[in-house]
């Protein structure tokens, strides 16, 4: 059953990242982007999390800890750049 | 025993991918960036949760070792997203110049925050004083 549930949230997390991507190559604006990369770093680390209880192996959250740290880093730096013109002054 | 924590497992799954789905739906669907930001920064975080707690409680229950990595990732990015969701509305407020004449006056009177000359930092308040017209980083487009 859990299986079953990994596939069915596998194949949903497909679907929101093509969104993602859409509105990452259509976005009017360059924070739209951002945006949208940020949503997609955050659908990947819900992919590592279910593909690690797909697997049922707990080498998997290092993996997720390191997206997360970089996707907000990114954006921050993003941000920064567009603010202030530099990211570390 | 065994098939309830499976069915609570698949369930808190399911919760957390269709929480995913509407998050980046919500990024497709709305119309501009102010309202586009509550659909990954909100809906996108609760289905993280969703999944995490999925996960914890699987290592947990139905294989017998359980752990706090899941713990340590939800609180980084529970602190991460609101974070990173006022730098995206800070930056879009003080790019557009249309969109600082477009807003409605703070009730009491003056300025909003972002856009007052030392919210922006001293090098901008510096070039504000030459220029006062000029409020903070704002830019045109």
């Amino acid at each position: 059953m859990i299986q079953t549930a990994c596939l069915v949230a596998i194949a949903a997390i497909a679907v929101s990242a093509l969104m993602n991507l859409y509105r990452l190559a259509k976005g009017p604006d360059v924070l739209d982007r951002i945006l949208a990369l940020d949503t997609l770093v955050i659908n990947t680390i819900g992919l590592v999390v279910v593909i690690g209880i797909w697997f049922g192996t707990s080498m998997y959250f290092e993996v997720a800890l390191l997206f997360v740290a970089v996707g907000f880093l990114t954006t921050i730096a993003f941000c920064k750049y567009l603010l202030r013109g530099n990211v570390i002054e | 025993m065994v098939w309830a924590s499976e069915i609570l497992v698949s369930v808190l799954i399911l919760i957390g991918a269709f929480f995913l789905v509407v998050g980046s739906f919500g990024l497709v669907k709305l119309p501009d960036l102010m309202r586009r930001l509550h659909a990954p920064t909100k809906s996108t975080t609760l289905g993280i949760g969703s999944l995490l707690i999925a996960s914890m409680l699987y290592f947990a229950l139905l294989r017998g070792a359980p752990s706090l990595h899941e713990l340590m990732i939800s609180v980084f990015l529970f602190l991460a997203a609101p974070i990173a969701a006022n730098m995206i509305a800070k930056a879009y407020m003080l790019r557009s110049r249309a969109l600082h004449r477009s807003l409605p006056r703070p009730a009491h009177g003056g300025e909003w925050a972002t856009y007052l000359p030392h919210a922006a930092g001293p090098a901008t308040a510096a070039k504000a004083k030459h220029r006062p017209d000029d409020a903070g980083a704002i830019r045109e487009r």
